[in-house]
Parts: structure tokens; sequence; C-alpha cells
């Protein structure tokens, strides 16, 4: 079988973006820099746009079967959201950082008592 | 270019050639364009500081001397620091190279002379444009020095929010034009200099200096060269790197500074179409003859060529004239001044267009707007190419010949 | 040698650099590397959605994920970064919980995607480039008119698709919210704790 003579269907985005959304969220577990985390949650984003991309893709099965114009109009609110979520992230980590001088989430246990 | 190769080569081969040539001819605009811009630099720099500039290596205007000093940098001996990352040391510069020549693929040299139709351009463009900070900032923080991360985090400041009225005013021609395709954006343009969209109200003449200001600044050019301020930080971002890795940085520089000014020129300054329309006088820009047409299609290319070399040799007496800015002052620049006049210029440029207010570009009479509109609703509704509505000659006249890889 | 299929070609490429890097990211314990890796892999992500017909949102993807918010995000690692090259260790043990959790998943996603008849890939006749031009009929849709669907008959279907007016003017009040939050979150302040002097 020729790999490359094979066309591509969803299937094959969805398989792409799945190893990224899984990727993400091991790495949200397993980090313990909050940057770290964050970064894993845009990978898990990320591969959730991958599918609504290809599922509103043309060029993968016909149109008529397709998301249409909605797949990618969802990807683009999740990218400007995505945007916004990391900002406020990122402030939440500064501020983290100024309290206890370090990013090691591990460290956020003060409500244990 | 692939077919011809693919009767005498296997398949594989024959793509890789194909791609090959075409990549280095584009790769050639970038370095000998590097080239000739640094030889430039020196020599206005000397011009405007009353000094000759280079005048030994090669002939009496120092032509070579670019060269010279390439044999010279790849001599060099490769110098890493001990503390630095070296992963990240090595990759900086070819990220920031990669990014500011992946700008060449989306834009166009004259009309069918392109890398990569992109329906997207203008937004294409701008983005990849803002890729190269990437290599600034891995660069100065992976050098393990102070001044490099000093260099790294202005740089950072600096070009996220230099992003915001760039793309504002990035903005005003793509409304104008209502379409982000560049090549549309260029022909809309076509006819006497009075069509170009620098002249089309008040607006739009003040928001072609605010997105010079802001090229400048985002490209990294003094007086906003504060990631590589030598007075106070050495060389920031550059400070630990030596030899061919230098000058890729500096290639980068070079040929982003080329990026800003064309999409200026074509965005602003009609682009390929000269002043006077002389192609369209003759009629040899609709010729069917090729050669008269590649003709028709060089002089547009000189054009373009010729009103980005104007743009880089702006910035070039600008960096020779003004002081360096200090931080708070770029900052201050760029939010309290250049934002707020892009804005307002924005919806200026919005309101004249809905008033239909008089503009220059109605001065001397052209073709209808509507011919080089992008069809995209008649295409829609038609479905598939043959129920659509006739093509307008504009946007099939002459398909692409030259560049295009696939 | 059978032709090539440059779109499998290309797709191959792109996902791979993703896919690896993506994995990269994950078993990288220095932040700063993870970042690179992170461009690497969103740079690739939007070439798929290049390859996928869907231009705008792949340059959208390069100007705001990976110039805007990657680029945020290397300055926050700036911003906290005591020694020159921060690593975080993980335990082995949360190692082995992840794996397992994420294999799991992992397998699970992938047989479903796999799994769905609708979703093989399926032989298509050429497109037209007019298919491409996506930009202007997404900023219709935002707007509210959705010309990709003036033909649907169904009456209950058509009033659901009436565009994104509402949800782009939310995501807009929602982003000033987000940037008057973040300001005031990061504002500087006094130290909380009793003996440490004052920073400003």
């Amino acid at each position: 079988m020729n790999l490359l003579a094979e066309p591509v269907g969803v299937a094959h985005y969805m398989v792409i973006g799945a190893i990224m959304f899984v990727t993400g969220a091991v790495c949200m577990a397993t980090k313990r820099n909050a940057l770290g985390v964050l970064m894993g949650i845009e990978l898990v984003l990320n591969g959730a746009n991958v599918n609504f991309v290809a599922l509103g893709s043309e060029y993968l099965r016909p149109a008529q079967d397709g998301l249409g114009l909605d797949g990618q109009l969802i990807a683009l609110f999740v990218i400007v959201l995505a945007a916004a979520e990391a900002a406020v992230a990122l402030a939440i980590t500064l501020n983290f950082y100024n309290n206890h001088m370090t990013v090691d989430v591990d460290q956020a246990d003060e409500l244990k008592g | 270019m692939a077919e011809f190769f693919d009767q005498y080569l296997w398949t594989w081969l024959a793509y890789l050639l194909a791609a090959l040539v075409h990549a280095t001819l584009l790769i050639n605009v970038v370095a000998v364009g590097a080239l000739i811009f640094i030889w430039m630099e020196r020599k206005v720099a000397g011009r405007i500081q009353d000094r000759l500039g280079p005048t030994r290596v090669g002939g009496k205007f120092g032509w070579l001397q670019t060269l010279a000093d390439g044999i010279k940098l790849i001599a060099k001996e490769d110098l890493m620091p001990a503390g630095a990352d070296p992963l990240l040391f090595r990759a900086a510069p070819y990220i920031s190279f990669c990014a500011s020549f992946c700008a060449y693929l989306a834009l166009p040299f004259a009309f069918g002379w392109w890398a990569l139709s992109v329906n997207t351009a203008v937004f294409f463009i701008v983005a990849v444009i803002g890729l190269e900070v990437f290599g600034v900032i891995l660069g100065g923080y992976a050098s393990g020095s102070k001044w490099s991360l000093f260099g790294a985090m202005r740089e950072a400041a600096q070009v996220v929010s230099y992003e915001v009225p760039l793309g504002l005013c990035v903005v005003v021609p793509v409304l104008i034009a209502g379409t982000m395709d560049l090549v549309t954006i260029g022909e809309m343009q076509s006819g006497w200099f009075t069509n170009w969209y620098v002249l089309h109200d008040p607006f739009t003449f003040i928001t072609f200096w605010v997105y010079f200001t802001c090229a400048v600044a985002s490209v990294n050019r003094a007086p906003f060269d504060l990631a590589e301020a030598e007075s106070e930080l050495v060389a920031g971002f550059l400070t630990e790197y030596s030899g061919l890795r230098w000058s890729y940085f500096f290639m980068a520089e070079y040929s982003s500074m080329f990026v800003v000014s064309g999409l200026a020129s074509i965005l602003f300054c009609g682009g390929w179409n000269g002043p006077i329309p002389l192609t369209h006088m003759l009629g040899i820009a609709d010729s069917s003859n090729p050669v008269v047409h590649y003709l028709a299609n060089l002089l547009g290319c000189l054009n373009l060529l010729g009103k980005a070399v104007f743009g880089v040799t702006f910035m070039m007496w600008v960096r020779w004239t003004l002081p360096r800015l200090r931080i708070d002052q770029v900052m201050t620049t760029c939010l309290k001044y250049c934002t707020p006049i892009a804005a307002v210029m924005f919806v200026g440029a919005t309101g004249w267009k809905y008033l239909q207010l008089p503009s220059l570009n109605g001065l001397v009479p052209r073709r209808p707007m509507g011919e080089v509109r992008e069809y995209w609703l008649a295409s829609d509704q038609g479905g598939s190419m043959k129920s659509a509505p006739a093509i307008p000659p504009a946007t099939v006249r002459r398909r692409p010949v030259h560049m295009e890889v696939r | 040698m059978a032709p090539i299929n440059w779109h499998t070609f290309y797709f191959l490429l792109f996902a791979l650099t993703a896919g690896v890097f993506a994995v990269a990211v994950a078993v990288t314990s220095n932040v700063v590397r993870m970042a690179f890796y992170l461009v690497l892999c969103l740079s690739a992500t939007a070439g798929l959605f290049f390859l996928a017909g869907a231009d705008f949102v792949g340059a959208m993807q390069i100007m705001i994920y990976v110039g805007g918010t990657l680029v945020l995000l290397i300055f926050g690692v700036m911003l906290t970064a005591q020694g020159p090259f921060i690593s975080m260790k993980t335990r082995s043990g949360e190692w082995v919980l992840g794996l397992l959790a994420g294999g799991s998943l992992l397998a699970i996603l992938i047989s479903a995607a796999v799994g769905v008849r609708a979703w093989r890939p399926v032989e298509l006749e050429e497109h037209s480039p007019q298919a491409r031009v996506t930009a202007s009929r997404l900023g219709m849709g935002l707007l509210g008119a959705r010309v990709d669907q003036l033909d649907q008959s169904d009456k209950t279907l058509r009033a659901g698709m009436s565009g994104y007016l509402f949800p782009f003017e939310i995501i807009s009040v929602h982003l000033l919210v987000v940037l008057i939050g973040a300001a005031y979150l990061a504002r500087p302040k006094k130290r909380m704790r009793p003996g440490e002097e004052t920073q400003a």
C-alpha cells in the first residue's frame, strides 16, 4: 500500500487532533510549572480546533455532509477565547508568583490548613 | 515546470527539483536584496554623515563591500557562551530568517507573479512578520546573558504593542478594497497615480504615515531598535552572537524591511501599477503575446521593487537622522499616539467610504470597480464553476505561469 | 509508482511536525524549550488549517496564537524565572498515572475517530479555486448573514442559521472585560508577607 497515494479523510485529522488533545491533557496533569500547565491548555484547545476545522472542511468530504462555515467560525471563537484565557491565566500566574515567589503549582496548598 | 521534469525523472525527484528552483528564486530575492541593502545602508549613512562610505572593494563605489563582509563572517569562529541553551541558541537565527522569508510566499511581485495565491494574503503577511520576534526573544533568552535578556524583553513588549496599530492601519485599505487578497487590492488601484489608496481621502493619507511608523517599529529599526540599543545594552539580543548566525539575524531584518515596504506599496501606493499607466496606454498589459506580456509584467515588477526600495531607503534615512527613543517613549508613541490615531483614521475612512464623499480616486476615470471584485457570492450560489455567472476578465485574465509550484 | 497525492503528502508533513512537537512539549521539563516546541506545533497546526481550506483560521492561528499568546507566555516565563533555565521535575509516579490515563484516553478517541464511517476518506472531485474564498463568507457569517446557507429549504434549520452576530458581540465585550481584568490582576502591589520590604 502506498501511503502517499491514499486520500486523507476527516478521520486522519481527528487522530492528530486526538494526539494533541491527549498530550495537552498529560501536560496539564504532570507539569508543576504553572506556565507549563497553561501550555497544556493551549494544546488541548488546539486539538479541539483541528477537529472543528476538519469537520467543516469541503476538501475532506462532500460539502452537504460537513459542518460548513460553522466549523471555521467556532474555531475562530475558540482562538479568540484562548487568547483571553491566556491573558487572565498569565495575570493569575504573576499574582501567584508575587505571593509565593515561585510558579510551582504544588506550593499552592494553603487551604489545607 | 514539474511536468517538464516529470518526463525525464522519477516523480518525486521532479517535484523536488521544481520546488527547489522556485525556492531558490525566492531565497535569492532575500539574500541578494540583503547584500544590496547593507551596501546601500553604509553608503546612505556615509552620505548623511558627510562621509564617503565604502569606496575600495570592487571598484569606485565599493559594490563588493558586503560580499567581503560576508566572507569575513563565514570565516569567523562560531562562539557559543558556556551558559547558553545550545538548542535554542542555535535555532533562534533560523526562526527569524524563516519567518521573514515566509512572508515572501504571499507577496505578489506583479500581476500573476506570486509564489502562492492566498485569499487572505494581507493577514498572512502581517501574521508571519510578527513571528520574527520569536527568534529574537528565544535568542536573547537562550544566550544566558543579561544584556541579551533585556533586549529580548524589550523586543517582546515592543512588538506585541506595535502589532495593534499596525493591524488597524492595514485594515483601512482592506476595508476600502473590500478584500484581503493583495492581487485584487493592487489591481483595484490601476490607472493613474490618483487611483492609489494613499490619495483616497485625507484619512488614508495619514494612515499611510502611521503604518510606516509602526512598520519601522515592528521590524526593529532605529529610532525604535530598543532590542539592540548599542549605547545601553552592548548589542542587546545580538550580544553573544557572532559569525554566520549573527548575519542570519541581519538578513532577516533587511528582508522584513523589504516586506513591510512592499506591503505598504501594494496597500497604499498602487503596487505594480506605475504613476502613469504606460502599459495600459500602449495596450501591452492585456496583450496575448507571451513575450510582450512578460515585458509588461517585468515593468510592473520593477515598479513594485522601486517603490519598496524607496521605502527601505526612507527607513535608512530615518535611522541616520533621528536619535533612538527611550523604552518608555517607544511605548508612549505606540499606545498614546499611534493606536488612537489609527483608530480615528479607521473610523474616518469608514465614514468617508460609507458616505461616498468625493475622492481623488475618482479624478481620472478608469475601469469600473466591480470588474476587479472577488466574485465569491456569485460562485457560492452557483455551486460549480460552470453554472456561475461569467467570470469578469480582470480576475481570470492572464493565468499565473511563473513561480507557482503546483 | 502511483502518483503522489499532494494533500496527503503535506498532511503527513504537518501532522508529523504537530504530533512530534506536541509530545515534545509534554516530555520536556525546561519551560522555555516547551514554549519553543509549542510554537512549532501550533505553526504546523496552522499549516493543517491551510490544508483543510481554512485560510483565514490558519492566518488567525499564526497571528493570535503564535504571535500573541505565545509571546505573552514567554514574557511570563521571563518575568517569573529565577534561575537562568528553570526546570521543575515531575515525580515518576505522576508520569505513570498521567501516561496511563492519557494512553487510555488516546485509545478511545482514536478508535472513535476511525470507527465512524462518515469520517473515512472519500475521493472528491477537484475543487475550483473559488471554493477557497472563505474570508468574506466568514465575515458575513459574523455579521449575521450565512451566505453558504442561502438555499437551505428547511424552515426550522434556516432560523437557526442566522449567523453569529450575537456571539460576536458577546466575545467583543468579553475581550474588553478580560483586558481590564488582567491589567487589574497583574498590577504591581505590595507584597503580602510581613517583614519584607515593600517593592513596587
